[in-house]
């Protein structure tokens, strides 16, 4: 019991604490450290920067949280109504980019937006050629389209999660639904979707918390750019500590992001734990 | 009351999306089965397949060094996780005392804590201490998170165990670490593989901690080795896949043969730390 505590407090819990504090001085990591009160967090506000990472985030979100959970739902909802073979051998494959390293996902997917990528060459192929670009190096596609590898890696996973969680759902509970007339619609959002609930909070959870914190795909992709159109939170906390020497700056940012993530973790579990009641 | 339209569409909704699950890994193996100069669609089968591509890739990246250091650090991580988490889930899940809840709400912070967050103070603490720049500054850290999920993960398992096997054993006279080990330990095999793979993936597919912490090319690890790669030969797309491959296939190789663990431990609500 202790060994574990110990281990954790001090290489966890610590370093938190840590970067809350250093977060209130104004440091470049070499001389010493001002003291600058809540100096960081009132310039953080002020910054442009900071609030384009932030709303990129919300973008991102859209990306990896909202659409492949609705995506999800709507499929899981449809698979409920039939029993089907072999569906663990879908589940292994819907699940297989979760286990992939990141890094290597951002490799795959780069040679597949380059301008001589598989899209640009599918696109041309089917006579769309106008709408090849340079996806990673245009400004307004840079983002969705990290976006949407963040998409690739989560629908899978909400999708085992939903499926796994409409075969706990009674087959009584539908049955008496069809006698009842219900459409399709209706057992929708009167069994399916309150059966999910649990499944819900996870998949959110899960989804919403590597969207927030996403750092390796946007390094390895795009690096924030062109310019900063796809510059996200993470990725400003490493380039102001280890490139620009801003580390009070970083680490108030850092403290921020973790503020946001365990905030929507613990509305999330709440809103999950009430409706259960 | 299915009708076969029904099942012949459901079907065909499974199929549709395990192939786009699929079809970057495998447009990325095709091409890095193709002629180095090539240029071309992924999905076209090339015309003659070029194992070589690996055996480059594998010495401009330098991945020899890059899997051992992961490897290094993976098993180190998984060993020193999994034996603090089931003595903490252990005290956590069947002992009572003073102050138990808040450590366990402190763990609770761990589950869903980023790297991103704490990265700037463990680099300069870890740097004071000169455990950066060698495989320590990534093992301690990483094990620390891992603890914080192992720790509630056996937690759950033995609080669910029933009491009474508790109490006749300690009627028998059994210690508290014998009771765990010839008692708890071999129902908990399961729960304990489960936690394992989900270190080791955790572990395995890190970035920004290596990033930071290993600046030495001589004990990088894998996904960092391809990332430098990739900024240094942007343009041999071969290659790149080559790397990409090889620094996925241990990991796809464990989930070949666990892939439950992955997916139960995910589902379960887990979030890499």
């Amino acid at each position: 019991m202790l060994p574990a505590f110990g281990l954790y407090a001090v290489f966890a819990l610590a370093p938190l604490g840590h970067a809350a504090w250093l977060s209130l001085f104004r440091w470049d990591g070499v001389t010493p450290a001002v003291w600058n009160g809540l100096g960081n967090y009132r310039d953080l506000l002020a910054d442009p920067l900071v609030r384009t990472a932030f709303e990129h985030s919300l973008v991102l979100i859209l990306f990896f949280s909202v659409m492949p959970v609705a995506v999800g739902l709507l499929l899981a909802a449809t698979l409920s109504r039939t029993a089907l073979r072999g569906l663990t051998g879908f589940r292994a494959v819907l699940f297989l980019p979760q286990v992939i390293p990141t890094v290597a996902l951002a490799v795959t997917w780069r040679w597949i937006f380059a301008p001589d990528g598989p899209l640009n060459q599918i696109l041309r192929a089917v006579g769309l050629g106008s709408l090849a670009r340079p996806w990673l190096g245009d400004f307004g596609w840079a983002l969705p389209s990290v976006g949407i590898v963040g998409s690739w890696v989560m629908y899978g996973l909400c999708m085992v999660l939903f499926i796994a969680g409409v075969q706990k759902i009674p087959q009584g509970l539908y049955d008496a639904a069809r006698v009842d007339g219900a459409g399709p619609v209706r057992e929708f959002f009167a069994i399916t979707l309150p059966g999910l609930r649990n499944e819900l909070v996870v998949a959110l959870v899960l989804t919403l918390i590597s969207a927030l914190r996403n750092f390796d795909l946007v390094y390895v992709m795009t690096k924030g750019g062109p310019g900063t159109s796809s510059d996200v939170p993470a990725l400003e906390v490493y380039v102001r500590a280890f490139e620009y020497g801003a580390v009070g700056s970083a680490a108030a940012i850092g403290t921020a992001l973790a503020l946001v993530i365990f905030a929507v973790t613990f509305v999330l579990t709440r809103l999950g734990e009430r409706r259960a009641a | 009351m299915t009708t076969r339209a029904e099942r012949i569409a459901n079907y065909t909704i499974l199929i549709v999306f395990s192939l786009l699950a699929l079809a970057p890994i495998v447009g990325l193996l095709l091409t890095a089965l193709r002629p180095a100069d090539s240029v071309g669609v992924g999905f076209v089968f090339p015309r003659s397949l070029h194992f070589h591509n690996f055996v480059d890739a594998w010495h401009t990246g330098d991945f020899g060094t890059g899997l051992r250091s992961s490897a290094i650090i993976a098993v180190a991580v998984v060993a020193i996780a999994t034996v603090l988490s089931i003595l903490g889930g252990y005290g956590l899940g069947t002992m009572r005392f003073r102050g138990d809840s808040v450590v366990f709400a402190a763990f609770l912070i761990g589950l869903i804590m980023p790297f991103e967050a704490t990265i700037i103070p463990l680099y300069y603490d870890l740097r004071r201490v000169q455990l950066t720049g060698g495989y320590w500054g990534v093992i301690l850290p990483s094990a620390a998170l891992s603890v914080a999920f192992g720790t509630f993960w056996m937690r759950a398992f033995f609080l669910a165990t029933p009491r009474s096997l508790l109490e006749a054993a300690r009627i028998d006279g059994a210690s508290s670490l014998r009771i765990l080990v010839s008692v708890l330990l071999p129902f908990a095999r399961p729960a304990v593989l489960t936690m394992m793979v989900l270190t080791f993936m955790w572990t395995w597919n890190d970035f920004l901690l290596s990033l930071v912490m290993l600046p030495d090319p001589s004990v990088q690890t894998a996904p960092l080795k391809l990332a430098l790669f990739q900024g240094r030969y942007v343009t041999d797309i071969t290659g790149l896949a080559a790397g990409a491959l090889i620094v996925a296939l241990p990991v796809i190789v464990v989930y070949a043969f666990l892939q439950r663990h992955f997916i139960r431990g995910v589902l379960s609500g887990a979030v890499k730390g």
